[in-house]
């Protein structure tokens, strides 16, 4: 067996095997449905409570996802202005690191303020949780690269934005959809966030008032539904990143491709 | 921008055949106390089609001037002129090759190769419709001159050193310049290859004739493939001998072992450690 696939095998023996021994710890405590549901149950409640979960997933998924791609876009344009020269990173990495220590949560009730209750803040909350990574990988990418690569391009009288276009953003690729993956999942606790405290719609919604309702397998139901959703969009731009960066990790198959 | 260019000139009617000048140049370093000279007063002249080597002990300036004359760093006093305008208001187009080969690493060896097609008018405005057929064949023609038909495909890191280097010998001279400088690019190879190179090198001048400014601390090299050696020394760098290489081409490997050849080495290499300064005086 390659080493790929036992890798693979073992992934998917670990995940089962977690749920196997959650559902037989369970039964042999006896444990209540209203501290820890079953995951037997959870599955019954997902399928039975599907049609009124649906608009709800997809209300989440769309909120993240339009966060999501503003703090991409905000987060290059960031970047890529603080990262465009030495001066500019320096001076202005203080500032960054200070409003990306603000505890996110925070934030929310100041949206709220300002934009109601709704889509909108949750959009909001998920862009700002998603930016920061962004902003610091796609300006350290910038910042980073050797000077010896921007020569070959100052050699030939190339513009600033010919070697921004040539070497410094390709160069900062592998920064930048490192940080994708890390920011996509931060957008879905933003949304969740944001729909637990101040909307009547999402799976974050959903899950305040289930678990004020104490019908706790929809709480985990919602759970399932968010780390699902959360690992799904991982792997998609794990997909991208290694089709984009290859070069960066030199993998054998890549080499050979 | 123009008008001064046109007075500039002017005020420079120097023989057609100056391409280069470097006019009371110096660059300096630091302020006050610490200030460091790397570059004393320099006047230097290079004609049209020249291969020019500037030669000397690390530290002298020699890559001062190449960064000069390309635009990388810029005169703390004094003008670099290039085809009778001030640097940087000149249209010449510059090839340049390193002393690491530098290539991109996301780029396929040929698409390194032809990025000076994409920055560097007029190849910039065709890219688009010529980097599969034109563009694409002529990479593909350099590096068959130089030995890596069939590696175009490859990405630089899988490529030795030695390949490397001669793919950052086509890069340099893909958009056909008229000024190729050359910032020790065979230093880091071994014999046999740099040897070859040096075939190669002169080959490729004889063939496209693009005036060539080479520093390197090789002085075989330098009397292999110069016409003319410039041997600078340090604390201040400055140039100290200014003299023409006689020897017939297509130069050889061979003809580094004649008499002749070996004085004038041997002359070169008198120079530059008598002008050495002594420990006492460091």
């Amino acid at each position: 067996m390659d080493p790929q696939l036992r890798r693979r095998v073992w992934s998917v023996v670990l995940i089962v095997g977690f749920f196997v021994l959650w559902e037989a710890l369970c039964v042999i405590f006896n444990v209540s449905e209203i501290v820890v549901p079953k995951p037997s149950q959870i599955l019954v409640t997902l399928v039975q409570r599907a049609p009124a979960l649906w608009p709800h997933t997809l209300q989440t998924l769309y909120t993240t996802l339009v966060g999501f791609a503003f703090g991409i876009l905000i987060g290059i344009a960031l970047g890529v202005l603080i990262g465009s020269s030495r001066l500019a990173y320096d001076v202005a990495y203080p500032l960054l690191v200070g409003f990306a220590s603000i505890p996110k949560v925070a934030v929310v009730p100041v949206f709220v303020l300002w934009f109601g209750s709704g889509t909108v803040p949750a959009v909001l909350t998920a862009m700002i949780m998603c930016i920061f990574p962004i902003v610091v990988n796609v300006a350290t990418g910038l910042a980073t690269t050797e000077p010896e690569l921007e020569d070959v391009m100052r050699a030939l009288r190339a513009s600033k934005l010919d070697i921004l276009w040539n070497v410094g953003l390709p160069r900062t690729m592998p920064f930048f959809f490192a940080s994708l993956k890390v920011s996509v999942t931060l957008a879905f606790v933003g949304t969740v966030i944001s729909e637990t405290v101040a909307s009547n719609r999402g799976i974050g919604n959903v899950m305040m008032i289930a678990s004020s309702n104490f019908d706790v397998p929809l709480v985990f139901a919602g759970l399932l539904i968010l780390a699902f959703l959360g690992v799904a969009l991982y792997a998609v731009f794990s997909f991208i990143e290694s089709r984009i960066t290859g070069w960066a990790h030199r993998k054998d198959e890549f080499a050979m491709g | 921008m123009s008008a001064t260019a046109a007075a500039t000139a002017e005020r420079h009617p120097r023989s057609d055949s100056t391409f280069v000048e470097l006019e009371k140049v110096t660059l300096t370093y630091g302020r006050g106390d610490r200030q460091i000279i790397a570059l004393g007063q320099t006047d230097l002249r290079i004609d049209k089609g020249d291969f020019v080597a500037l030669v000397g002990p690390s530290g002298c300036g020699k890559s001062t001037i190449l960064k000069l004359v390309t635009g990388l760093i810029t005169a703390s006093n004094g003008v670099v002129y290039i085809a009778g305008r001030e640097i940087g208001a000149e249209t010449v187009r510059v090839g340049m090759a390193f002393q690491n080969p530098t290539m991109l690493p996301w780029l396929t060896v040929r698409d390194n190769v032809m990025m000076p097609l994409k920055i560097v008018p007029p190849f910039r405005q065709e890219y688009r419709t010529k980097h599969k057929t034109e563009f694409r064949d002529r990479a593909d023609a350099l590096l068959k001159e130089v030995g890596l038909a069939g590696f175009g495909d490859k990405h630089p890191w899988q490529l030795s050193g030695g390949m490397l280097q001669r793919a950052s010998l086509c890069r340099a001279l893909v958009h056909e310049p008229q000024l190729l400088m050359l910032d020790e690019p065979f230093g880091a190879l071994d014999q046999f290859t740099r040897e070859e190179l040096w075939a190669i090198m002169q080959e490729l001048w004889m063939k496209l004739s693009p005036t060539v400014l080479l520093v390197t601390h090789d002085l075989k090299e330098a009397a292999y493939l110069a016409t003319r050696i410039c041997v600078m020394t340090t604390r201040p760098g400055r140039i100290i001998d200014d003299a023409e290489v006689p020897f017939q081409r297509p130069r050889t490997i061979e003809m580094s072992y004649t008499p002749e050849f070996v004085a004038m080495t041997q002359r070169l290499r008198q120079l530059i450690v008598s002008a050495r300064p002594t420990k006492e005086t460091v």
